[in-house]
């Protein structure tokens, strides 16, 4: 009990210094799990991340999770959870609080007019950064067109759009390794 | 039952957003089509900004807020463990079965689908919120004269602060601070 509060605690220090997740977490996780507590590798701590990005989810919860449970099991998976969300839950509903009583002066509307072209701008960049890791052939730039016109004009389920997807990746994959098979037979 | 329908939307985006930060964003979109009454593309965005400068997880944040615009700070606490429930089921599966969900061919045949598409969703809903913070659509419609479309301040000060983030690599709650005092001097 007194094992799982501690993990407890240390996620929500973590939560609490870490800006915008992500790749922003790795050096915060690994000087507190690795350096600091020798809790595990640098190397497991890599792999828990690449899994992180590779299943659904947030990235910095999912490997939350992983390393709360490879350290307590499954308390320990759900306590890091917790722990590392708690940060985000107590901030937010503060500043969400005040916001609402102030939304409606003009100084905070017209600086929120100004924000919003910033918003633009951050979410524009965060897709040329992605761009090169997440589209490398042909078949990627398809998809991304496809989906990128569909969802641009009609308000179709990103749901749909996922399940979609993954399903087209692995049939597509799958009946390309067979043909490439063929072609050596 | 806001809180259950709240839980209920936000486990199925935790299930489904994949690929962190911004992932998050083309679902609350879509949400808020679903639910006008719940918030507006204005509001997200200034949701998006309040994340981007504060800390934790982009996606987590943008939960919690989005409960707490709908609900209140129990609907804050709903939306983010329904967020982050479906992780934790999740990854404590593919923690036990590690090394054969780290080498199997299936999982990279899904991904191999899945990764462009989710950086088209997210392109997409960065194409709406330009749409909305650079374009006058409704004074366009209204008047006909194509110079009315563009917010010539707004595009302009857009691509200022692009060149600037390109450039000058400093965390987004600088651009965000600058923008806002931006916002105040100019009144976009």
């Amino acid at each position: 009990m007194k094992e799982l509060l501690k993990l407890y605690l240390l996620f929500v220090k973590m939560g609490s210094v870490c800006f915008g997740g992500g790749y922003a977490m790795l050096p915060i996780l690994e000087r507190e799990l690795v350096t600091n507590r020798g809790w595990c590798t640098k190397e497991e701590l890599i792999d828990y991340y690449a899994i992180g990005q590779c299943t659904p989810g947030v990235i910095a919860v999912n490997t939350s999770t992983f390393i709360g449970h490879k350290l307590k099991g499954i308390p320990g998976g759900i306590v890091a959870t917790l722990g590392f969300v708690t940060p985000s839950i107590v901030i937010i509903s503060l500043i969400a609080t005040i916001l609402q009583y102030i939304t409606d002066l003009p100084v905070v509307t017209y600086a929120f007019g100004g924000i919003r072209i910033c918003v633009c701008v951050l979410i524009i960049s965060a897709t040329v950064k992605l761009w090169k890791s997440a589209i490398t052939n042909k078949t990627g730039i398809g998809i991304f067109l496809v989906v990128f016109l569909l969802s641009a004009i009609w308000d179709i389920s990103p749901v749909v759009v996922v399940i979609s997807a993954g399903l087209f990746g692995f049939i597509y994959r799958t009946v390309a390794e067979k043909m490439a098979g063929g072609k050596n037979k | 039952m806001i809180y259950l329908h709240l839980i209920y939307e936000f486990f199925k985006i935790g299930l489904f957003a994949i690929g962190g930060g911004l992932a998050t964003l083309p679902f609350l979109q879509n949400l808020s089509y679903k639910y006008p009454e719940w918030y507006s593309i204005q509001d997200l965005m200034n949701m998006v900004a309040v994340s981007e400068s504060t800390p934790g997880p982009m996606g987590v944040n943008m939960s919690t807020y989005v409960g707490f615009t709908t609900g209140g700070i129990f609907g804050g606490i709903c939306s983010t463990l329904g967020l982050v429930a479906p992780s934790v089921i999740i990854i404590i599966i593919v923690a036990s079965i590690f090394n054969k969900f780290k080498n199997s061919p299936v999982v990279d045949k899904v991904f191999s689908g899945i990764r462009p598409a989710s950086m088209g969703l997210i392109a997409a809903a960065g194409f709406l919120v330009m749409k909305e913070a650079l374009f006058n659509i409704p004074l366009f419609k209204e008047s006909g004269a194509f110079m009315d479309l563009f917010k010539f301040k707004s595009i302009l000060f857009g691509i200022v602060l692009y060149i600037a983030f390109v450039k000058f690599n400093k965390h987004p709650i600088f651009y965000i601070a600058l923008a806002a005092a931006a916002g105040i001097i100019v009144k976009f």
